[in-house]
């Protein structure tokens, strides 16, 4: 008796080759029509977000080198994934992030400001997700949000919120973590649970190949995709490099989801250009040839070139540019404008309802601050 | 309670009128179904709490009145209980989750601490999360490992929860009804080997508030402090004084965060000595938490140091040795001796 193969492949979903020319692979074959839906205005926007994007990151770089972040979590290498599955999903869903997806907060609506007031340790959350496209808050703790999102799609099921039939009201879930992640308990949990209760949702991981200094083989030694069939739900293995296969497949799970088809998983196989967090340097444990090998594949540039074979004008592309810039002029003024909170924020909202010790601690703060000479501020 | 008791539970909710006499077990029952039916919003999950009705029978009855969109027989994992649980109070559920047993509460100890604890402050005040967690707990049941445990102080050190704990059938229906409708999470400690012993409930009077504690007994000596289980170990300690000619008052926390001084301070202030008893480790301990407040706010009325009785600082032993483990009304009366010897 032969063993059991330990080969493990995934066929993955391509439309745009690095080099930017359209050549679906097989799996991309049925998903052509969502792409050849898309008007010209959807493509370019897809561009416009992923440039914006990059530029939006180096700014935040810029500003943690200059000292006016305690942190910065690049996105550079991962447009493709987040832009593509960002305008997959309709207003009425709601997008759970991990930390590393400020592309899909702004897609989102949201202002990349928040997120940098954030990082500048000026608040512990940023915005209000009812405010902002349903965009929820970041979670440090790896994986936390996938289960907090499978209980919001429960909830969309209680309430009779989806799989009603009407695709403009029917709402769905769409969380993002990463390939780090994937090895949390709770990452699996919450996949054991939407299988269980199928839910309308989304599992969005980006494999960017490094959890900080460890790859991905160290979490799996097979494609993260083959997770999806072993709890019940298709794992679909995609180009994360290229933002049409991230709509395509993307559109399509959110579709099913809100028809009450249940929840799927889909690896994004991507790359993370820069470091890990602006505190990281990847110098020390991946090669320059690596680094190489990616770049070749970077998003932009294919879908660009893409762009420009379908007769985009150069005028487009240097207005982009600009549009980007004048975007980052204005988040990097912005940011620095970012005051310290008042020192109530210690205590407010702690609770939702009276808390003598807190109240009390509040109280003597506020009182020992102004025990100094002209009070404290 | 002077009303007229009904013994046996009542079965409609038009019954739940007057005095019966109830289990604690039947009186939660009986206090979640009150609150699943006044706000559609509550709903319950946790392990076997279906057709089982919960290992302690607590859930008995609720699957058939309410269905399985409100009574979730969840899938076996304690994080995701507590995790999806967030995410549907974000949606403006309710949940009320059961951990099925004190000892197996610490894989969702992460969701509890770093998500459930923060998640209303992180979205400054715009996301209240009225998540309740049962948690039936303590030894005396002769139970193994893991099944017998006091882990309430972790969750009282934790800012942003609130943490209680029922020491009669009577404060059980209220203050499990009082807890599904704060907008805070509250972790609910279910002293278990309490949830058979039968008492009155008065259904048309509440009492006091959820995190106000009580003097159950007066007494002129020695203040003796506890929580859950430990009343009634304190009650019969009280009991064995009075024969001796020593009087006991012995207050009930009913709640360990926040905590309400105030009845302990002012008997402290008559008695002027203190005994704080507790199935939990005394290291770092809810009971460590009261000596050093009442040292605090009383130091003048104190006529000998607060004296801590709790259960050793060692894992719960096999259950054959927990009447040595546990604090007993002699170890109680022991401290009580050490105190009056000062």
């Amino acid at each position: 008796m032969a063993a059991p193969s330990r080969d493990f492949t995934a066929p993955t979903v391509q439309f745009l080759t690095p080099e930017g020319e359209l050549r679906p692979t097989p799996e991309a074959e049925g998903y052509l029509p969502l792409v050849e839906a898309l008007p010209d205005a959807a493509l370019e926007q897809f561009y416009r977000d992923m440039v914006v994007s990059r530029r939006v990151d180096v700014t935040g770089a810029n500003l943690q080198r200059q000292g006016q972040l305690a942190l910065w979590v690049p996105s550079h290498g991962q447009e493709a994934a987040q832009v593509g599955s960002a305008r997959a999903a309709r207003p009425q869903d709601h997008v759970f992030p991990s930390y590393r997806e400020h592309v899909v907060g702004m897609i989102r609506g949201l202002d990349p400001v928040a997120i940098l007031k954030l990082l500048r340790g000026a608040t512990l959350g940023g915005w209000d997700p009812a405010e902002n496209g349903n965009f929820h808050l970041y979670t440090l703790v790896l994986a936390s949000q996938t289960l907090h999102a499978t209980g919001y799609a429960m909830g969309l099921q209680f309430d009779g919120a989806t799989a009603t039939g009407d695709p403009e009201a029917d709402a769905a879930v769409l969380v993002y973590y990463g390939d780090g992640s994937t090895s949390q308990g709770d990452a699996n949990e919450a996949l054991v649970f939407a299988s269980s209760y199928n839910t309308p949702q989304v599992f969005f991981v980006q494999n960017n190949q490094w959890a900080i200094s460890v790859p991905v083989s160290r979490q799996s030694r097979s494609p993260l995709s083959l997770r999806g069939g072993g709890f019940g739900m298709p794992g679909i293995r995609i180009d994360g490099n290229d933002v049409l296969a991230s709509y395509a497949v993307t559109r399509q799970a959110l579709e099913e989801a809100r028809a009450g088809e249940g929840p799927s998983f889909i690896e994004a196989v991507t790359y993370r250009m820069g470091a890990h967090t602006t505190a990281d340097d990847p110098t020390k444990y991946r090669t320059d040839d690596e680094v190489a090998y990616w770049t070749a594949r970077d998003p932009i540039t294919r879908f660009r070139a893409w762009l420009e074979g379908r007769g985009a004008s150069a005028g487009f592309f240097a207005g982009v540019d600009e549009e980007a810039a004048d975007i980052a002029a204005d988040v990097r003024t912005r940011a620095l404008e970012i005051t310290a909170p008042p020192r109530s924020d210690i205590f407010a909202h702690v609770y939702s309802e009276p808390h003598p010790l807190v109240e009390a601690q509040a109280a003597w703060l506020e009182e020992y601050e102004n025990s100094f000479e002209g009070g404290r501020a | 309670m002077t009303v007229e008791t009904v013994a046996g539970a009542p079965a409609e909710a038009d019954e739940l009128r007057g005095v019966h006499t109830l289990s604690m077990a039947k009186a939660i029952n009986a206090g979640l179904a009150e609150a699943m039916r006044n706000d559609p919003k509550v709903l319950l999950m946790g392990e076997d709490i279906g057709a089982l009705g919960g290992v302690f029978r607590v859930t008995e009855g609720l699957l058939a009145e309410f269905g399985d969109r409100r009574v979730l027989d969840s899938p076996l994992a304690e994080s995701g209980i507590v995790g999806t649980a967030i995410g549907m109070a974000m949606r403006g559920y309710r949940p009320v989750l059961e951990i099925q047993f004190d000892g197996f509460i610490f894989p969702a100890f992460d969701q509890i601490t770093t998500q459930l604890a923060r998640m209303n402050l992180r979205h400054d005040g715009g996301m209240p999360m009225p998540v309740v967690i049962r948690v039936p707990y303590g030894g005396h049941i002769g139970s193994i490992e893991h099944h017998q445990e006091s882990p309430e102080a972790y969750f009282a050190h934790t800012p942003g929860l609130r943490v209680v704990s029922p020491s009669s059938p009577h404060d059980a229906y209220w203050m499990i009804q009082e807890a599904i409708a704060s907008n805070d999470p509250v972790l609910f400690f279910e002293p278990k080997s309490r949830y058979w012993p039968k008492g009155p409930v008065d259904h048309d009077h509440a009492g006091l508030p959820l995190h106000a504690s009580r003097v159950v007994r007066r007494g002129d000596d020695v203040t003796v402090v506890g929580h859950g289980a430990m009343i009634a170990t304190l009650l019969q300690a009280a009991d064995i004084a009075a024969e001796e000619g020593r009087s006991l008052e012995v207050v009930d926390l009913r709640s360990l965060s926040p905590i309400d001084f105030g009845p302990i301070v002012d008997s402290v202030q008559r008695t002027g000595r203190l005994v704080v008893a507790q199935e939990a480790y005394g290291f770092v301990s809810v009971g460590s938490e009261i000596a050093a407040t009442v040292a605090e706010r009383a130091f003048y009325s104190l006529e000998a140091p607060v004296l801590r009785v709790s259960s050793f600082d060692t894992p719960f032993p096999p259950a054959a040795l927990e009447s040595e483990y546990l604090p007993s009304a002699d170890r109680v009366l022991e401290a009580v001796d050490r105190s009056l010897a000062y």
